[in-house]
C-alpha cells in the first residue's frame, strides 16, 4: 500500500515538474523570439531607411525648384535619423560599424544645414551639387549591400540572436552571413570617407576640435606633480600619483590623482604650460554653513588665483549643499558663451570641489570682435512681439553651423516661462531660441 | 473622575510645548538668515523670499522654495518698483524693503507645503480662502522631516529621471571604483550621446543591445547611491576626466579583442579609457 502510495506521489511529482519545465521552455521561447523580433524589425526598418534615403536623394537631384528643396532636405534629414536610431537597435556593439553611423550622421548634418538655409539668396553650390551626386551613388552601394544581406537573412532564416552569439564568443571560424554582411557595408563606407573631406560633407556633427588656447612651455612629470601638489594644497609626496595620458587622448596630459582618508582627488594637467583641465575633489559634504552667494565668491576667487582673467558669472545653482558656478568669458561687456569655466564648491566649509576648463582650453582665442552692424532696438524688433524682453546681453555665441557670430542675447518671458533668444547682431537672423527650465517638480519628496 | 483629568493632561501638554517653543525661537525680528539669496539657491529663505514677493503681488508661481526664473523676474521687478539697484540677487537692503512691504506667515505656509497642498500668499486674503485640499498621493511618507522642497534644480535639458537612469547604469557598472571613475562613466554615456555614431539620447546609449554588461545582466537594476547620483550630476554639468572618451573596458574580463584596438587614453580605477 506505502509502495503504491509512494508510486502515485513520485509519479505526480514527474509529471508537474515536466509540465512546469515544459512552461519554462515556452516562456524563454517566448521571450527570445520577442526580442528577435524587435532585431528584426531593427534591420528590416534600416534596409527600408537606407532604400528610401537612395530614392529621395536620387529624386534631389532632379529638383530645381527651391520651394521644394528645402522640405526635401528635412525629409532625407528625418529619415537618417530614423535610420541611426534603428542601427542604435542592432546589437553591433562589438562589431565595428560606426563608419556607416558617421556616414548617415554626415548626410543628416549636410541636409540639415541645406534645409535651414536661404535658398534664393544662397543658393547649393557647383561642390555641394557635385557631393550630392557623390552622396546618391554611395547610399545606393550601402542600399545594395544591405539588401543582398537582407535577403540571405529571409531566405536562410538567419536569426540576430545567433549574431549575438557568435558576436560574444568572438568565434572566428563561425559563418555568420550577417556579420560578413555588415562588415562589407562598413568596408563600402570607409572607401568613401576619404573622398568625401573637403566635400563640405564631413566634420560639423563633431564639436570637438583641437585645443586653442593652451600656452607656455611643455612640462615634465615632477613639474606637474609639484605644481598639483600646490593646487591640491599637500605637502608630502605620499598617497599622490601621476600618470601620462596614452596616444589616444587629443592632446598629452597629466593625470594626478590624490587620496587621503575618504578625501580623493582627481586632476587632469596639460602637458602644455601645465594649466589644470578638469579638477575633481570627493569628500562628504556636511550641513550647509555658508550661502550660494558666499559660494560664489569663493568661486571666482579662486579662477583669479588661477589667472583665469575677465570671468564673470553666467549661471548658479544648488544640488545637495554643493554650489556649482558656470562662468563666461567676458571681452569688453562681450561674452563667450564657448569659452565656459565650471566650478564646484562645498557650501559647507568654501572648499573648492572642482573645476572644469576643458571648453576654455578649447574655445579660448585672442578674438577680434567686430562692432553690431544692426541696433539693439532693430534687434529686438526681430523677436517675437509676444516675449516681453527682460533683460540684454551681447554674446558670441557658436550658431547651428558651428561657427562663431556676434549676436544680441535676450531674456524675455512669455506667460511663466523664460526664453534665452539670440539675434544675430549683423544681419538680424534669429540664431537661437532656448527655453530656460532648470527647475523641476520635486517627484521623490526629497531628492 | 478620569474625564477630568484627560483635559487637565492635554492643557499640560499644551503649556510645555508653548515654553519650549518659545524657549527654542525666540519670534525672530528679521525672519530671513542674513546669507544673500540669488539665484539657484534653495531652502527655507528662498520659501520666504517667494512668499513675501507674492504677498506683494510680485510672484505668481509656486511656492516651491527653489530660486529658479520666475523669482529672478519677481525679485527683479519689485528692486525696480522699489527704485533699488536691479540685478535679481536679494542682498540686505533688497530684503529689508521687501521685510518692511510684506508679512510673512511663516508657519502656515511650511505646513501648506508639508501638507503638498496646493496654495497662495497673496497679501490682503485671507489665507485659508488660498489653500485646496491636499492630493491623496502627497500624504504619507517620512512625517517630521525637516521642510522638503517640492521642486528641485535640475540641470538643463534633463530630468531627475534621466538622473536616475543614468545613476542606475553608473551604479551597476562601476560601483566599486573610485568617485572619478564614476564620474568618467557617466561621462562616457555622454560623450556618447553627443557622437554620431551613438543613439542621440540617454536611454538610448544605455539601452543599446550589447553596449553596457550591467544592462544585459540586470545589475543595472539594483538601487543607485547618492556617490554614483552626484557623480552623475557632476558629469552632466560639464566634468570629463576621462578627456572625451566613448568606450571603457576592464582589461581583467573584457572578452572582445576587438576593444583593445581602440586608441587608448587613460586608466582610472580598473577602467581603461578608450576613443
Amino acid at each position: 500500500m506505502v509502495r503504491w502510495i509512494l508510486v502515485a506521489v513520485l509519479t505526480i511529482g514527474i509529471a508537474g515538474t515536466a509540465f512546469w519545465g515544459y512552461q519554462e521552455h515556452q516562456e524563454k521561447n517566448a521571450v527570445l523570439i520577442q526580442a528577435e523580433n524587435t532585431y528584426q524589425r531593427s534591420f528590416h526598418e534600416l534596409s527600408y531607411n537606407i532604400d528610401l534615403l537612395h530614392d529621395k536623394i536620387g529624386t534631389t537631384l532632379a529638383m530645381n525648384s527651391k520651394q521644394r528643396l528645402s522640405p526635401q532636405m528635412v525629409d532625407i534629414w528625418r529619415i537618417t535619423s530614423d535610420a541611426l536610431s534603428n542601427v542604435g537597435q542592432l546589437p553591433l556593439g562589438l562589431l565595428p560599424f560606426n563608419k556607416t553611423e558617421e556616414f548617415l550622421s554626415d548626410i543628416g548634418d549636410f541636409t540639415y544645414r541645406t534645409a535651414v538655409r536661404d535658398l534664393d539668396s544662397n543658393p547649393l553650390s557647383d561642390k555641394e551639387k557635385q557631393s550630392f551626386e557623390d552622396l546618391y551613388k554611395q547610399s545606393g552601394k550601402i542600399k545594395d549591400e544591405l539588401r543582398q544581406v537582407q535577403h540571405i537573412t529571409l531566405k536562410n532564416n538567419l536569426r540576430w540572436m545567433d549574431v549575438q552569439l557568435a558576436l560574444a564568443n568572438q568565434d572566428e571560424q563561425t559563418d555568420n552571413t550577417i556579420i560578413d554582411g555588415l562588415k562589407t557595408v562598413e568596408k563600402t563606407v570607409e572607401g568613401y570617407s576619404e573622398t568625401n573631406v573637403d566635400s563640405g560633407l564631413m566634420g560639423t556633427s563633431t564639436k570637438d576640435h583641437q585645443f586653442k588656447h593652451l600656452q607656455g612651455d611643455k612640462i615634465s612629470e615632477s613639474e606637474a606633480l609639484k605644481k598639483a601638489k600646490s593646487l591640491f594644497n599637500v605637502k608630502d609626496n605620499n598617497n599622490i600619483t601621476v600618470t601620462k595620458s596614452g596616444d589616444g587622448s587629443d592632446i598629452p596630459t597629466y593625470s594626478v590623482s590624490y587620496r587621503n582618508g575618504d578625501e580623493n582627488a582627481y586632476m587632469d594637467m596639460a602637458e602644455q604650460g601645465g594649466h589644470p583641465l578638469t579638477l575633481l575633489v570627493d569628500r562628504p559634504v556636511q550641513d550647509k554653513q555658508i550661502s550660494l552667494n558666499d559660494g560664489q565668491d569663493k568661486a571666482k576667487a579662486y579662477l583669479d588665483k588661477l589667472d583665469f582673467e575677465n570671468m564673470t558669472i553666467f549661471q548658479s545653482d544648488e544640488f545637495d549643499n554643493i554650489g556649482v558656478y558656470s562662468f563666461l568669458y567676458n571681452q569688453d561687456g562681450v561674452r563667450v558663451h564657448s569659452d565656459a569655466i565650471e566650478v564646484k564648491v562645498a557650501l559647507d566649509n568654501g572648499d573648492i570641489l572642482g573645476l572644469t576648463a576643458r571648453n576654455y582650453f578649447m574655445n579660448h582665442t585672442d578674438r577680434d570682435i567686430p562692432k553690431p552692424e544692426i541696433s539693439k532696438e532693430e534687434a529686438e524688433d526681430m523677436v517675437n512681439p509676444d516675449v516681453k524682453i527682460q533683460e540684454d546681453f551681447l554674446a558670441v555665441i557658436d550658431n547651428d553651423l558651428g561657427e562663431e557670430v556676434l549676436a544680441y542675447e535676450f531674456l524675455g518671458t512669455l506667460g511663466n516661462e523664460t526664453y534665452r533668444i539670440f539675434i544675430n547682431a549683423m544681419d538680424g537672423k534669429e540664431e537661437k531660441v532656448e527655453k530656460l527650465g532648470g527647475t523641476e517638480i520635486n517627484f521623490a519628496g526629497n531628492f | 473622575m478620569t474625564y477630568v483629568r484627560v483635559p487637565m493632561i492635554y492643557i499640560m501638554i499644551c503649556f510645555m510645548f508653548l515654553a519650549l517653543y518659545a524657549s527654542i525661537s525666540p519670534k525672530p525680528v528679521n525672519a530671513f538668515s542674513s546669507q544673500v539669496i540669488q539665484q539657484g539657491a534653495v531652502g527655507d529663505d528662498v520659501i520666504e523670499l517667494q512668499a513675501r514677493l507674492q504677498y506683494v503681488g510680485y510672484y505668481n508661481g509656486k511656492i516651491d522654495g527653489v530660486f529658479g526664473w520666475g523669482t529672478y523676474w519677481a525679485l527683479r521687478n519689485f528692486q525696480y518698483e522699489f527704485g533699488q539697484e536691479i540685478d535679481g540677487i536679494a542682498g540686505q537692503t533688497t530684503k529689508q524693503k521687501l521685510i518692511k512691504a510684506s508679512k510673512y506667515d511663516e508657519k502656515h505656509v511650511k505646513s501648506q507645503i508639508n501638507q503638498g497642498k496646493k496654495f497662495t500668499h497673496y497679501g490682503g486674503d485671507n489665507n485659508n480662502k488660498q489653500t485646496t485640499p491636499a492630493k491623496q498621493e502627497n500624504t504619507g511618507g517620512d512625517e517630521g522631516a525637516a521642510t522638503a522642497n517640492t521642486s528641485v534644480n535640475v540641470p538643463e535639458g534633463y530630468s531627475q529621471n534621466d538622473i536616475q537612469l543614468m545613476a542606475n547604469a553608473v551604479y551597476g557598472e562601476a560601483r566599486g571604483e573610485p568617485y572619478v571613475g564614476q564620474v568618467a562613466v557617466a561621462a562616457v554615456i555622454l560623450n556618447r550621446v553627443k557622437s554620431p555614431t551613438f543613439p542621440n539620447n540617454v536611454s538610448g546609449v544605455i539601452f543599446e543591445p550589447r553596449a553596457f554588461t550591467a544592462v544585459a545582466d540586470g545589475q543595472i537594476w539594483l538601487t543607485p547611491n547618492d556617490t554614483a547620483k552626484q557623480a552623475v550630476l557632476d558629469a552632466i554639468n560639464g566634468w570629463d576626466p576621462t578627456g572625451s572618451a566613448e568606450y571603457y573596458f576592464n582589461p581583467d574580463t573584457a572578452t572582445s579583442a576587438w576593444i583593445w584596438s581602440r586608441p587608448q587614453i587613460k586608466k582610472i580605477g580598473k577602467h581603461i579609457f578608450c576613443k
